[in-house]
């Protein structure tokens, strides 16, 4: 018979190593060793992904969204001349990187194709880290990698995208847009147009044919409607079609005395510089000068119309010309650094990027749903078109929206737009299930892993 | 009516750029029996000539204004051409001409892109299948337009028409309609003019020169020629060379009507493929003919009236038609017998 003894000592040592057994498992998967959210930051360092056309049509438009997150990231990690974190109202950002982590940051090609961009901005969640993604200059895009971070549990901040959709049916709890959108447009430019142009004119709209074209050909339409005017015709023409001649003679003896371009980048430069070129601004038509209007204008693509911008109207998120003192201090450092002004498309990435540091500084986490919430209703000053609310309901950004129009006498070679009129937020504000905007669902934050 | 006049002096420019593109590429599918991609990229190639020539022209001395600081806070730069410096009221004239006079820089620079790339990489293709080819030169107009876009960027580059060719004309008046009905961009007339003296000038050579007989000998039956005791090789050489010189000069001719930027090639190239095949596969006239048939007619079907009945069928004309005739004439409208068919 063999009898089992033990000391009290004995007894303590085996209670703690079982304790410590059972306690394991636990401990291991506790916040201390695990991440609980998709590529939570372990080191001293954070990854932002920067996803913007690097090739393609839009190229030029992504090497400076990449310059302007190049600049932020040199601000957010406190080089540099601090640009806009100066004037920024929020005074969460210390100059010391975010949450104490140095930003440091990849980047991917869109190519302005959604698959591509899909592509690029998985790999640099994947395999990059990256606790956030950035960027693009197209609508399709911009829903395209918002659908995958939504997906997959970062955040997407979105760069330059106009159509409705983006914050409309196709809206994500884990996207965020800036950019002013096509409904703001129409709101902004419709009462512009009539004091311009009267309440008795025909438009006539060419369409670019995907997501951005169909809600601004719709926005405007129901924004010029309402004034009195009258839609002739919409027509859609295929993305990248070079040569318009054969849309642009149409309108020519359609009776149409207003044609309306829903056109972006080189479809805008082509379709515009064809329309001078048809005559169509010399033209008298119902006794009335015939007019082009631009609805979505870049200073980049101005530049590329030359002087056929001309006198045109159309509208702007930001413009490098405004004296607001955050404006002149983005202006200043990023035409120090690069040695030309910045476009809407650099101010809205380098915004977007600060907006989403900020956050993270607020909320204490890099954890998405802590952004989110952090995000949501957000109010703030001092990014360049004073004060702004990032609606919590769409997700959508609420701030005053610029009419511009064609400079007649540039003095320089940026200098192509002046800015006709500052259209206060009352003014382009919306409700979230406008039937423009209706269909779409924010769901729940997604903090992935 | 004058819709209608309207849409085929559209489909005549059209037509003209197809046609001139499709001319280059059926002159070296017949003389060298090469299928080559990267004749869009030569088309391409050339409408930067005319940009070349123009920021050329156009260089300027800079220098910073003691007064006035742009908005960044640095010394605001004055920029003046050299051309007006040097020469005045004629260095303005040089810089508005700039694109017409890019044909004479185009010329040589075109042909000895042609010289080069034939004797640097298509000859050691000769013998190899068809799918080879058109890797390789596809291949070589990727690398092309990413040169193009590295040294332009990738924004479309305005080129204006000279300022006395930039307005319209009276088209309407001057063929007796009623004044003002049809009036068109006077450089789109110039362009079909262009093409019209271009196609001229190559049927011209290929007929009534003894260089000319050589290579339409050569096209008909190589080795014979070879036998007699001509260096074939050396006449289709300067015969890819013309090619790249049509194609070039194409280009450089469009500028005004379509902005270039460094995917102006591949716009054009599967478009001219399609006419090269519907004209006949080694058909010059066949070329020519299907280049201005394809641009009415797709010039037509982009009207609303036609777009209401069949939707998007401006997108798909081109290709409809390759498909009707095709199937009615397996060697396209004028081609020529066991083309292709070996």
């Amino acid at each position: 018979m063999t009898t089992f003894s033990t000391s009290r000592r004995g007894l303590l040592k085996g209670g703690a190593a079982l304790g410590l057994g059972f306690a394991a498992p636990t401990i291991l998967t506790s916040k201390a060793f695990a991440a609980s959210y998709t590529n939570e930051p372990k080191g001293s360092t954070v990854t932002f992904g920067f996803n913007v056309p690097q090739t393609g049509a839009y190229a030029d438009e992504g090497a400076d969204e990449l310059r302007a997150y190049e600049l932020a990231v040199e601000h957010l990690n406190g080089e540099g001349d601090g640009g806009m974190m100066g004037t920024f109202s929020s005074k969460a950002l210390k100059g010391n990187g975010v949450l104490g982590k140095k930003v440091v940051y990849v980047t991917g090609d869109t190519q302005t194709k959604s698959d591509a961009a899909r592509a690029s901005a998985r790999r640099m969640i994947e395999a990059d880290g990256a606790i956030m993604v950035t960027g693009g200059s197209s609508s399709g895009v911009a829903v395209a990698v918002q659908g995958l971070c939504q997906e997959v549990g970062v955040i997407f901040m979105a760069g330059l995208t106009h159509s409705n959709d983006t914050t409309g049916k196709d809206r994500k709890a884990n996207g965020f847009r800036h950019f002013f959108n096509a409904y703001m447009s129409g709101a902004a430019l419709a009462p512009v147009l009539k004091s311009n142009y009267g309440s008795d004119r025909k438009a006539y709209h060419l369409t670019a044919d995907y997501t951005w074209g169909w809600t601004q050909e719709e926005s405007i339409a129901a924004a010029t409607e309402a004034l009195g005017w009258e839609t002739v015709n919409k027509v859609r023409t295929p993305l990248g079609a070079g040569d318009f001649s054969q849309y642009i003679t149409p309108v020519l003896n359609s009776g149409a005395d207003v044609l309306i371009l829903n056109h972006y980048g080189r479809d805008m430069v082509n379709s515009l510089t064809q329309a001078v070129q048809f005559g169509l601004r010399d033209k008298q038509v119902n006794g009335k000068n015939f007019e082009i209007v631009v609805p979505l204008y870049s200073r980049l693509m101005a530049q590329g119309a030359g002087k056929n911008v001309n006198g045109i109207f159309g509208s702007t998120n930001w413009h490098w010309s405004l004296q607001d003192e955050a404006s002149q201090a983005f202006v200043k450092s990023f035409g120090q650094k690069y040695g030309f002004p910045p476009s809407q498309a650099a101010h809205t990435c380098y915004s977007q990027a600060i907006l989403y540091a900020d956050a993270c500084e607020r909320a204490g986490t890099f954890n998405p749903c802590g952004v989110v919430e952090a995000l949501e209703d957000f109010e703030f000053d001092g990014l360049g078109n004073g004060p702004t609310l990032y609606r919590g309901a769409d997700h959508q950004c609420f701030k005053d929206v610029l009419v511009v129009k064609g400079k007649e006498n540039p003095s320089s070679q940026f200098d192509l737009l002046e800015v006709v009129e500052v259209v206060p937020v009352a003014n382009v504000t919306y409700a979230p299930d406008h039937p423009m905007f209706a269909g779409g669902d924010l769901g729940s934050c997604n903090a992935g892993v | 009516m004058d819709a209608i006049l309207l849409q085929i002096l559209n489909g005549f420019d059209k037509g003209s750029a197809y046609a001139l593109i499709a001319l280059g590429l059926t002159l070296i599918f017949g003389t060298l029996g090469v299928v080559n991609f990267a004749h869009g990229a030569l088309f391409m190639l050339g409408a930067f000539c005319a940009v070349a020539v123009n920021k050329l022209l156009s260089l300027d001395i800079v220098t910073l204004s003691e007064t006035q600081t742009t908005a960044w806070g640095t010394p605001l730069e004055i920029r003046t051409p050299y051309a007006e410096v040097w020469f005045g009221e004629i260095g303005s004239v040089l810089v508005d001409y700039s694109v017409p006079l890019s044909i004479l820089v185009a010329i040589p620079v075109m042909l000895i892109i042609g010289v080069v790339m034939e004797r640097g990489l298509i000859k050691h293709f000769y013998k190899r299948p068809h799918a080879e080819q058109i890797l390789v030169t596809f291949g070589l107009a990727i690398v092309l337009q990413e040169i193009i876009k590295a040294w332009f960027g990738a924004n479309p580059i305005p080129q204006p028409a000279p300022g006395s060719l930039r307005g319209m004309i009276d088209f309407g008046a001057a063929v007796g309609f009623e004044a003002g009905s049809v009036v068109y961009p006077l450089w789109r007339l110039v362009y079909f003019l262009f093409a019209f003296v271009i196609i001229g000038a190559v049927f011209a050579f290929l007929q009534f020169t003894t260089l000319g007989m050589v290579i339409r000998a050569g096209m008909a039956d190589r080795e014979t020629v070879g036998l007699l005791g001509i260096d074939i090789d050396k006449r289709f050489t300067l015969v890819f060379g013309i090619a790249a010189v049509v194609a070039g000069l194409a280009g450089v001719m469009y500028t005004p009507i379509l902005s270039p930027d460094y995917h102006l090639g591949m716009d054009f190239l599967v478009l001219s493929f399609v006419v090269v095949v519907v004209g006949g596969m080694g058909s010059l006239s066949g070329a020519v003919l299907a280049g201005f048939l394809l641009g009415i007619l797709q010039s037509f079907a982009s009207m609303n009236e036609i777009k209401q009945v069949i939707p998007g069928i401006d997108q798909i004309i081109i290709y409809l038609v390759a498909v009707v005739v095709l199937l009615a004439r397996p060697r396209g409208l004028l081609g020529r017998k066991g083309v292709m068919e070996s």
